[in-house]
């Protein structure tokens, strides 16, 4: 138990030190639901570049860290009915919002913005509140 | 060099990801789990990401970014509808399937059909929000 919390928090220090090095160098907010919605929606066509370069390490970083380590495991529902309910959610969410667990959570927080704050106090209340109720209550997941 | 680093950051966010666990959706369920076995590792990687990035901000005071003419405007103050009603879509859907945009895609690469399926479902929802967003934004406020 303690192992992971101690690799939660050196993962979070990472996760921390990438939004700094892109918020001092790039001047930009690293949130991943912006960055992918604005290639998705067309607003961030002028710097596409930019956004796909970042997807890419994204993807790229875990794989290649995978393949030293064996294996990678996400333990993803295998309901695909939820799986698309959950994915639609989020993406139709995220964007409303303007932002996801890396915008409103890591970067608004740490600057007390209140948007921030109130964001990240609904998704997690609503995600608690869905755990009771899809899990608890009716069993479904 | 803004491409560079734009890698780079994404890289190092992929691999913290990773590390943290938090593309493992038992992590993130079992932290919203408040009734059933609750896992507190996500407090420790939110608190662990937050602590160099609140660094970070204060550093911007009467600075510039190193490739960029000027940092992003402080937070808009008003918090709307939109905000709300978004954050509860997104937690529900965050708690279930224990999947956000970042793990999603971070972890493309190991995260079998499902979870191309879930990125799939999520850019759709992300295609469908603005004329969303429309709809609502002609609608009178109900509270």
């Amino acid at each position: 138990m303690q192992t992971e919390w101690i690799l939660g928090l050196a993962g979070g220090v990472l996760i921390g030190i990438a939004a700094s090095i892109f918020l001092l160098v790039n001047g930009r907010i690293m949130g991943a639901s912006g960055i992918i919605g604005g290639l998705v929606d067309g607003s961030g066509r002028a710097d596409w570049v930019e956004r796909a370069a970042l997807i890419v390490g994204l993807i790229a970083a875990p794989a290649a860290i995978i393949l030293f380590t064996g294996e990678g495991e996400t333990h993803l529902t295998g309901n695909w009915v939820v799986i698309i309910a959950a994915g639609l959610l989020v993406g139709v969410g995220t964007r409303l919002a303007n932002g996801c667990t890396s915008g409103h959570g890591v970067c608004g927080i740490s600057r007390l913005s209140l948007r921030g704050i109130v964001a990240t106090a609904f998704y997690i209340g609503a995600g608690g509140l869905t755990m009771v109720l899809f899990k608890h209550v009716w069993g479904i997941i | 060099m803004r491409i560079l680093i734009s890698f780079i950051v994404g890289a190092t966010f992929g691999a913290g990801l990773l590390i943290s666990g938090m593309t493992d959706t038992t992590k993130v369920q079992g932290w919203l789990d408040v009734f059933g076995n609750w896992d507190p590792t996500l407090a420790f990687v939110m608190g662990g990401a937050i602590i160099p990035m609140a660094i970070a901000w204060r550093f911007t005071n009467g600075r510039k970014p190193v490739l960029a003419e000027s940092f992003p405007a402080p937070p808009e103050p008003r918090l709307g509808r939109n905000l709300v009603l978004g954050s509860a879509l997104f937690g529900m859907g965050w708690g279930l399937a224990g999947l956000c945009p970042g793990p999603a895609i971070a972890s493309l690469s190991y995260g079998g059909i499902g979870g191309i399926l879930f990125l799939l479902a999520m850019l759709a929802g992300m295609a469908m929000a603005p004329a969303i967003r429309t709809r609502l934004d002609q609608q009178p406020v109900a509270v």
